[in-house]
């Protein structure tokens, strides 16, 4: 008996060592499509770690909607780092205190490593040539997308369409919402995330163009082959940002603010920089964007700041309750 | 055998039954048997080998074991409190033990996370003793004991108060102790019942997803369940993973499917023996003729 308890004992204390000289490890919470991005990154990471300071890293990963995700962490998931698909989602860990108010200032580039844009994807052969946003206010034509509403990707594309409208000569926020309601009154349904749409589009074959993301192209192509529809860049779409952070207060208990500080730096390396080009997000580094220009054509683009003011202003003034997306609705 | 329906209209019925019980529930397990298979055998086995879909399976399985004891202990004293004694408050009980089958899996899994989280009621001091909760294993493993908490005690408890308590008096009165009575007069009547229950709460275990999604934090290798994995490879664009993964619930299912079949046909075989133990008796003594 007493040998049971002794061995027990070694066995308690020797599971107690192993966790207090564990490797050094970090959490990495970002939205839903980002893990082949980061399943590349990770292991360059964890290479460039240990040359770096020779200790070796253990890298953790959790996907799932955005939103879903920031809500975890002010929940208690313990991220050392968040890489989001949207400022507004960081923008509510930093309200709630738990990101630096400034985090768009801490690192280059607004804090954004790699950016994509809105593209639409239309029929192979795009039958109803569709090439620009006005063709996809006019009657007959069918436009899928995500519910603006409750999903980055519907909020992107119905910023989109806004921004383009209110570019246009004589444009005003009086004629962006008319173009917008257009638009809106052509989706004959609202996706409820991206890859809903996706299936909506691909699978079921309804709608002539789904409106997402130009990275979202390359997978849509992976699952149902390239040669199934066309991409179509319009003459103006918006840049999207993927915002990363570090979780101050959880790097403090932690102590992981350096690892979580490189990891984060990494992602402007050159290297970070051409793992996101081959995942086909535009990366931010010159030479490498031109070296991959066959893959991303040019396009004219405005960010949420310079048209709206930042995702602070847009967010209230576009979708909460009473903003211009339920004054469309209401009016429709 | 005497019908009173016409043939057509006995065939017509068993052919919509029959129908239906295709088109909903046989070809829904061939399409996801058909997508785990698109890729060929070798993409379906690698999907199943990649070490996040290991530890998913792995986490499954360990929280369904995990908190099979625990049902077991509890439904057993919780139907034995209401099937064999009368006290003040028993139909609250009764109505409390069904909740989980009421409330909402995702709204269990919020409800932890009001009690459990940072923000939560406990929170502060939780963080504070660096005590994880959720997003973490006690977390699911906590939600999964909620919501497969009635099934034993809803199996046991008209099966104990059927058998009444004359059996478990009549053990007490020759001199069998507490425990003595419990294990060779209570545990053999209910052990097939019992079993039932825990069947059941196992596949509901396996296949839950609302609650454990709302506190598992979907750590990749370390709180990610197999219905969670599948969701997650869905919406990555990764067919083949998601319902190779799937394909692993469908047979964990299929597997409990046949073992609740062999329980079920198990305990009509011992009523029957019983039947048929008690039956001749009966017949003698109507006709008057002494065995």
């Amino acid at each position: 008996m007493s040998r049971l308890i002794h061995s027990l004992s070694f066995a308690l204390l020797a599971v107690a060592a192993s966790s207090s000289f564990a490797q050094s490890s970090l959490l990495n919470v970002s939205y839903d499509v980002s893990r082949d991005f980061y399943k590349d990154y990770n292991p360059l990471f964890q290479k460039h770690w240990k040359a770096k300071s020779g200790e070796s890293v253990e890298l953790k990963q959790s996907h799932a909607g955005s939103s879903k995700q920031v809500r975890a962490v002010a929940d208690g998931l313990e991220a050392d780092v968040v890489t989001m698909n949207q400022a507004s989602d960081v923008d509510f860990l930093a309200e709630k205190g738990l990101v630096a108010k400034d985090y768009t200032k801490k690192f280059p580039n607004n804090a954004s490593p790699y950016t994509s844009t809105m593209v639409f994807i239309v029929r192979k052969g795009n039958p109803k040539s569709l090439k620009d946003w006005p063709d996809l206010v006019k009657a007959g034509v069918q436009v899928i997308l995500p519910h603006p509403k409750s999903t980055g990707n519907g909020r992107y594309s119905y910023l989109a369409a806004w921004g383009y409208a209110l570019k246009q000569p004589g444009g005003n926020d009086k004629s962006a919402q008319d173009f917008v309601g257009k638009l809106l009154k052509n989706a004959p349904l609202f996706a409820s995330g991206g890859r809903d749409a996706t299936t909506t589009f691909m699978q079921r074959k309804i709608g002539d163009v789904l409106v997402s993301f130009e990275s979202e192209a390359e997978l849509i192509a992976k699952e149902f082959g390239k040669g199934e529809f066309d991409v179509v860049y319009p003459s103006l779409s918006i840049l999207t940002e993927f915002p990363v952070a570090i979780v101050d207060k959880v790097v403090d208990k932690r102590a992981t603010r350096k690892l979580a500080q490189e990891y984060l730096d990494y992602l402007w390396s050159k290297e970070g920089q051409e793992i996101a080009a081959q995942n086909y997000l535009r990366p931010r580094d010159a030479e490498l964007l031109k070296k991959y220009a066959a893959q991303f054509p040019a396009i004219k683009t405005f960010t949420v700041d310079e048209v709206f003011g930042g995702w602070a202003k847009a967010y209230p003034a576009h979708f909460k309750d009473g903003g211009s997306f339920d004054q469309i609705y209401q009016s429709k | 055998m005497a019908n009173a329906e016409p043939r057509w209209l006995r065939y017509t019925l068993t052919a919509i039954a029959l129908a239906f019980l295709f088109l909903f529930l046989a070809l829904p397990l061939l399409a996801v048997f058909a997508e785990a298979f698109a890729g060929g055998g070798s993409a379906f086995f690698a999907a199943l080998a990649d070490p996040e879909a290991l530890s998913a399976i792995g986490l499954t399985l360990f929280i369904a074991i995990f908190v099979l004891p625990f049902n077991v202990a509890i439904g057993i004293c919780a139907a034995w409190a209401i099937a064999k004694f009368d006290f003040r408050g028993k139909s609250l009980l009764i109505t409390l033990i069904d909740l989980p089958f009421a409330v909402s899996p995702v709204v269990v899994g919020l409800v932890f996370l009001l009690i459990f989280g940072a923000q939560g009621l406990f929170g502060q001091w939780l963080s504070a003793h660096d005590i994880k909760i959720v997003f973490a294993l006690p977390g699911m493993v906590l939600v999964t004991l909620f919501i497969t908490f009635p099934f034993v005690a809803r199996e046991l408890i008209p099966l104990m108060q059927a058998q009444g308590k004359d059996e478990e008096e009549a053990a007490i009165s020759l001199g069998a102790t507490g425990w003595q009575m419990f294990l060779r007069v209570t545990l053999p009547n209910i052990k097939w019942g019992l079993l039932y229950g825990v069947i059941l709460a196992n596949a509901r275990a396996m296949g839950e997803f609302g609650a454990v999604s709302v506190v598992s934090g979907h750590i990749r290798g370390q709180t990610n369940t197999l219905p969670l994995h599948v969701e997650i490879l869905y919406n990555e664009y990764n067919a083949v993973g998601a319902f190779a993964s799937a394909s692993v619930l469908a047979l964990l299912a299929l597997v409990t499917l046949v073992a609740k079949t062999l329980v079920e046909w198990q305990m009509r075989r011992e009523t029957e023996m019983l039947d048929t133990a008690l039956l001749p008796e009966k017949v003698n003594q109507e006709s008057g003729i002494p065995s």
